[in-house]
């Protein structure tokens, strides 16, 4: 047999059949569920007389618009608590397995899935969100899917697609301090674009991606989608296994070795194909953060606004003075030094234990900036009771930050925590469209240490002043 | 879903690049329960000021684009998230075909799923297309999706490539899952294959 790619391996072992335009009918071994894109599926599914055909492969919980503020109170936004609501009562008429909104197990679907060893490697993961593909870190084939898609996972088990091309981002060598997974990728976001996936599977490989712990290699794959890729890759080793083990819903005893002994066989080939290679050298990555409302926008720390006036094209100039005035910024200023009003930690991005420690780092000794608002919130209930546990809520709360709930929260605003118009914010989280996280808002993107940095000082800062 | 077979309609310019699921309709729209009603907010914050009158500088407010059935637009059209709510929101305004150089992978499957077809085409023919739908109401696209050409005010017609099995389900109005249920067969027997090579797969059961 030809050499085959990770990606090529965990396909081939899923088509359960091929049709004659190349589509493949692909098993998926897990479905994640959310209140936000799936209402219409379970409609669906009544209004046709379907059931699930494996609840068992299914896992529900909410994050999207849950509140993050106390949880013992009724949610305010009446659409919100229906959308939880009609979650709830679909999940009690189709038995669908279901983390509620008090269960420690509630958090970030991103984080829920690893985290209870239910996202495994070699697998195929479907969620009806397009961060999906933050289960790759696992070598799990995983990526986000719409509603009509949810529908036909919920009554087939299975999805149509062709396969994707593979591409391999190889970044080698060693970061410099202050340089975290999110400054990786994202400069290989500015460096190939938005686009730049698109059709592609990407394998994230090379030594600053395998010396990456799991929290790390989430932050990459959970991106890919920003650079429009269908799904991340990293190949299972280790690392991998030793996250996997123990998890409450992964395989145990026996069982685990030999799904172990399957899982090392499904990195790539020596010689495997790739249709498209980028490379980058980890010593030339600094810590980044984006300037624009996409994300490819990206600059270092140290850097600062492009002009306009430098860019050929009328329709890229225009969209690129379109997002300085959107954002508020001059064509080459500095961008250190901006001041910011809100500092969100938090996101399927960067919300794990891994992802706190490190924002407690910088925060420890430290005050909130006057004037600024730091929210942290946690991925999960687990991730937050951990937390606690480490005592890292008291090095938030006595440096003025906001200690909440778990959620999806100003990610994209869809429960209370937005920005109002105009506000600045360094967020953790993945996008920084237009109006992302609250109408008007101005999103920066950059690592958690970076966020701390910009609370702890107001401003958009270099974490290595304060490292 | 309903068949798309040929239309003829009033095309709107877009001309931007990475027109993103947030821009066709923010998240804090995608708390409905429901597939229909998201017209209104389709392209919120370019549609609308933010004392919530129109803006009459966007294209979708002005005649004869309130009207449109095709959208133009350059690269990148959908990318960000998997909301399916933005070709809902496209579909509700009255939108059943969009045109680009390229489209986010997920957006471009939620279009199919939904009866909206998405066409790619070059750069420099999206631009001429642009230009005839600046010509006013009078000037309408045909797109012929048996015949995969798209036919300009002046007759000239624009070839474009569509998957087989898409545009059969498009032409039909048929959906996919009754369409994967007729290999149910094929999925059984996968399952108890796996089920023996890979007993070690666990089943969520919640106590």
């Amino acid at each position: 047999m030809a050499p085959r790619t990770l990606f090529d391996k965990i396909w081939d072992s899923h088509v359960v059949e091929t049709l004659p335009d190349k589509t493949a009918i692909l098993y998926i071994d897990r479905h994640l569920v959310h209140e936000v894109t799936s209402p219409q599926a379970f409609e669906g599914l009544r209004l046709s007389g379907r059931r699930l055909r494996h609840p068992d492969a299914t896992i529900a919980v909410v994050d999207h618009n849950v509140p993050t503020s106390d949880r013992t109170l009724p949610i305010e936004e009446a659409d919100s608590r229906n959308q939880i609501e009609t979650l709830e009562r679909n999940v009690r008429e189709f038995g669908v397995p279901y983390f509620p909104l008090l269960s420690a197990r509630q958090g970030i679907v991103h984080v829920v899935g690893p985290e209870q060893g239910i996202s495994l490697p070699g697998m195929t993961i479907v969620c009806g969100d397009s961060h999906t593909s933050t289960h790759g870190a696992l070598g799990a084939l995983a990526f986000g899917i719409g509603t009509s898609e949810v529908e036909h996972v919920m009554a087939t088990q299975t999805i149509l697609q062709k396969p994707a091309k593979n591409m391999k981002v190889v970044v080698e060598g060693q970061v410099g301090p202050g340089v975290t997974a999110k400054d990786i990728m994202l400069a290989i976001i500015g460096h190939i674009g938005t686009a730049g996936g698109t059709g592609h599977v990407i394998e994230f490989a090379g030594s600053a991606i395998r010396e990456l712990d799991m929290a790390g290699r989430m932050t990459i794959c959970n991106m890919s989608i920003e650079a429009g890729a269908r799904a991340g890759l990293v190949a299972p080793d280790e690392t991998t296994f030793e996250y996997v083990r123990g998890r409450p819903f992964a395989p145990k005893g026996e069982a685990f070795d030999e799904a172990v002994a399957y899982w090392k066989t499904l990195a790539s080939d020596e010689g495997a194909h790739y249709d498209r290679v980028v490379e980058l050298r980890a010593e030339d990555i600094t810590p980044v953060l984006t300037w624009g409302t996409s994300p490819e926008t990206v600059i270092p720390v140290t850097g600062n606004v492009p002009d306009p006036a430098s860019e050929a094209d009328p329709s890229r100039r225009a969209q690129m003075q379109r997002m300085l005035d959107y954002m508020g910024l001059e064509a080459g200023q500095k961008i250190a030094g901006t001041p910011v009003d809100v500092v969100f930690i938090g996101s399927c991005t960067n919300s794990r234990i891994e992802d706190l420690r490190a924002a407690a780092s910088i925060a420890a000794g430290r005050r909130v900036a006057p004037g600024v608002r730091a929210m942290i919130v946690p991925g999960s209930g687990i991730v937050k009771a951990q937390a606690e546990e480490e005592g890292l809520d008291k090095v938030f709360l006595e440096a003025g930050f906001e200690w909440r709930e778990a959620g999806c929260s100003m990610c994209l605003g869809m429960n209370p925590d937005r920005l109002t118009p105009g506000q600045r914010c360094a967020s953790t989280s993945n996008r920084n469209f237009e109006g992302r996280q609250g109408p008007g808002g101005r999103t920066h993107l950059l690592s958690p240490a970076m966020a701390a940095a910009a609370a702890v000082t107001g401003t958009l800062t270099d974490v290595r002043e304060l490292i | 879903m309903d068949k798309f077979t040929v239309l003829t309609a009033i095309a709107a310019p877009l001309p931007e690049e990475n027109i993103d699921t947030d821009k066709i309709i923010p998240a804090r729209f995608l708390k409905t329960t429901r597939r229909s009603g998201l017209g209104v907010h389709a392209f919120d914050s370019m549609r609308y000021r933010p004392d919530g009158t129109e803006n009459p500088d966007f294209v979708l407010n002005q005649e004869p684009y309130r009207k449109a059935e095709i959208l133009i637009t350059y690269d990148n059209l959908g990318c960000g998230s998997s909301r399916e709510h933005a070709p809902w929101a496209l579909l509700d305004f009255g939108i059943r075909c969009v045109i680009a150089p390229s489209f986010a992978d997920i957006f471009n499957n939620n279009c199919f799923k939904n009866g909206i077809l998405p066409i790619a085409l070059p750069r420099d023919v999206c631009t001429q297309l642009m230009e005839d739908a600046r010509q006013g109401a009078n000037s309408r696209l045909t797109v012929d999706l048996a015949r995969q050409v798209i036919v300009r005010p002046d007759g000239q017609e624009v070839p474009f490539d569509v998957d087989p099995l898409r545009r059969q389900l498009l032409l039909e109005g048929l959906d996919d899952i009754g369409q994967t249920l007729q290999h149910e067969k094929a999925i059984t027997t996968f399952e108890q294959r796996r089920a023996k090579a890979q007993p070690w797969i666990p089943h969520i059961v919640l106590d």
